[in-house]
């Protein structure tokens, strides 16, 4: 049976333990917050771009003449963009993301394909060292601040892998943030590129002059695309690993408030057995005296 | 002429400036371009170098590293990668920036390190032209 203290010692593990979960939660409000800020200074950027690019395509013939805009005739080989956290601590939101990109490669596996792997954060390249699959890249650091550097070097990479043959189609696992409480896996296709063409009809009818010529200038923004997908991947998926973790704290919080409740709980009525004890002690001693 | 066209830069970190501004001119990939209210629709890649515009008698420059730049008759947006106003610009900083690339220029064994720190060294030296002006 627990003793007194026993009990007494948990209680007070427990109190501690939730501090610094509680902690961990208001940190990761605070990076929250910070994150979801950064992502929407991105989106006027990110909107613009896509109108831009959206009127250009619509313009563009679709005869094949962009080579990151045509789907390969034969697809052999994919490659495979797996984002996570470089940390834990944040409930099932890598699993989630590391399950997704599993259960893709399987069902591309299936159809006889071969899946190429780039890990992109700490977990993801783990998890995949672990299982000794091979890596292509594997990068880390790039949640800690998203920026324009890091979408433009990995992207870069992609496109000339997929250029070069390496890859025939190229698709990323991040996490799409949809509130603070709902976060969800997200396959999408990065490359060949499939840019919706712009639904507002408004844009398209402009007769734009265009210099360099319409060609190059669509050349030049398509691997752009790319970056700025990635980018935004990254944006989402930084803000959807704070908003998990401090769900996750949240819950650890919780649960040690319960604990300590029924800890509490347990220790009184050891307390109050003891002192019962004790005066049966002392009533049968005085009843003995008589 | 009181018309005036509204300027609007953009880049992935933030929205840096949205103003109406009587006349916009800007380092186009195949020349510089200036851009007044009513202009013919028209997409431009532009290059590493200053951009300006003035509204009312003030002249402003800003840096840009390169970007693309789309003209509507009433409004221009310019999607840079990045922008920096000649207030903000830390010349401190870019001249170091700017020996830096120097330095690395000539140290360049291969075509992409040279490729690389001769950006850099354009993007220094628009940053400090831009700073002179301010």
């Amino acid at each position: 049976m627990a003793t007194l203290r026993d009990v007494k010692r948990k209680i007070d593990a427990v109190k501690k333990t939730s501090q610094i979960t509680k902690a961990m939660n208001m940190v990761a409000a605070a990076k929250l917050r910070v994150a979801q800020q950064n992502m929407e200074k991105f989106l006027p950027y990110a909107d613009k771009f896509r109108e831009v690019i959206g009127r250009l395509v619509a313009g563009a013939e679709q005869d094949g003449s962009f080579e990151l805009m045509t789907p390969r005739e034969e697809v052999k080989k994919i490659e495979l963009v797996l984002l996570s956290a470089d940390r834990g601590l944040c409930g099932s939101f890598n699993n989630n993301l590391l399950v997704t990109g599993e259960r893709f490669m399987k069902a591309k596996q299936a159809e006889g394909l071969e899946v190429a792997v780039t890990a992109a954060g700490r977990k993801a390249s783990g998890y995949y060292r672990v299982r000794r699959y091979p890596v292509r890249e594997a990068l880390t650091g790039l949640l800690n601040k998203p920026n324009y550097d890091d979408a433009f070097n990995l992207g870069r990479n992609l496109v000339n892998r997929f250029v070069e043959g390496e890859s025939d189609e190229v698709y990323l696992v991040y996490s799409h943030f949809i509130s603070v409480v709902k976060q969800a896996p997200t396959v999408i296709k990065l490359l060949p590129i499939s840019p919706g063409v712009d639904e507002q009809a408004e844009g398209t009818s402009v007769d734009y002059i265009y210099e360099p010529s319409h060609q190059e200038l669509l050349t030049d923004l398509l691997p752009n695309f790319v970056y700025n997908q990635l980018l935004s991947s990254f944006y989402e998926t930084t803000v959807s690993e704070h908003a998990a973790r401090m769900a996750a704290m949240d819950n650890a919080t919780n649960n040690c408030k319960d604990l300590v409740r029924s800890l509490t709980l347990t220790y009184n009525k050891a307390r109050q057995a003891a002192i019962t004890t004790e005066l049966m002690d002392i009533v049968g001693g005085a009843e003995a005296l008589r | 002429m009181a018309e005036q066209i509204q300027l609007e830069i953009v880049t992935p970190e933030k929205k840096v400036l949205s103003e109406p501004v009587d006349i916009v001119v800007a380092p186009g990939e195949e020349g510089e371009f200036g851009v007044l209210h009513n202009h013919t629709p028209f997409l431009a890649k532009l290059k590493v170098g200053e951009l300006r515009f003035r509204i009312g008698g003030t002249v402003r420059y800003i840096a840009i590293m390169g970007g693309y730049a789309e003209v509507l008759p009433n409004k221009v947006t310019v999607l840079a990668t990045a922008a920096e106003e000649a207030t903000d610009i830390d010349v401190i900083r870019a001249k170091a920036a700017r020996e830096r690339a120097e330095r690395r220029l000539k140290e360049a064994r291969d075509r992409l390190e040279f490729a690389r720190a001769e950006a850099a060294l354009q993007r220094a030296i628009a940053r400090l032209k831009v700073a002179e002006k301010h």
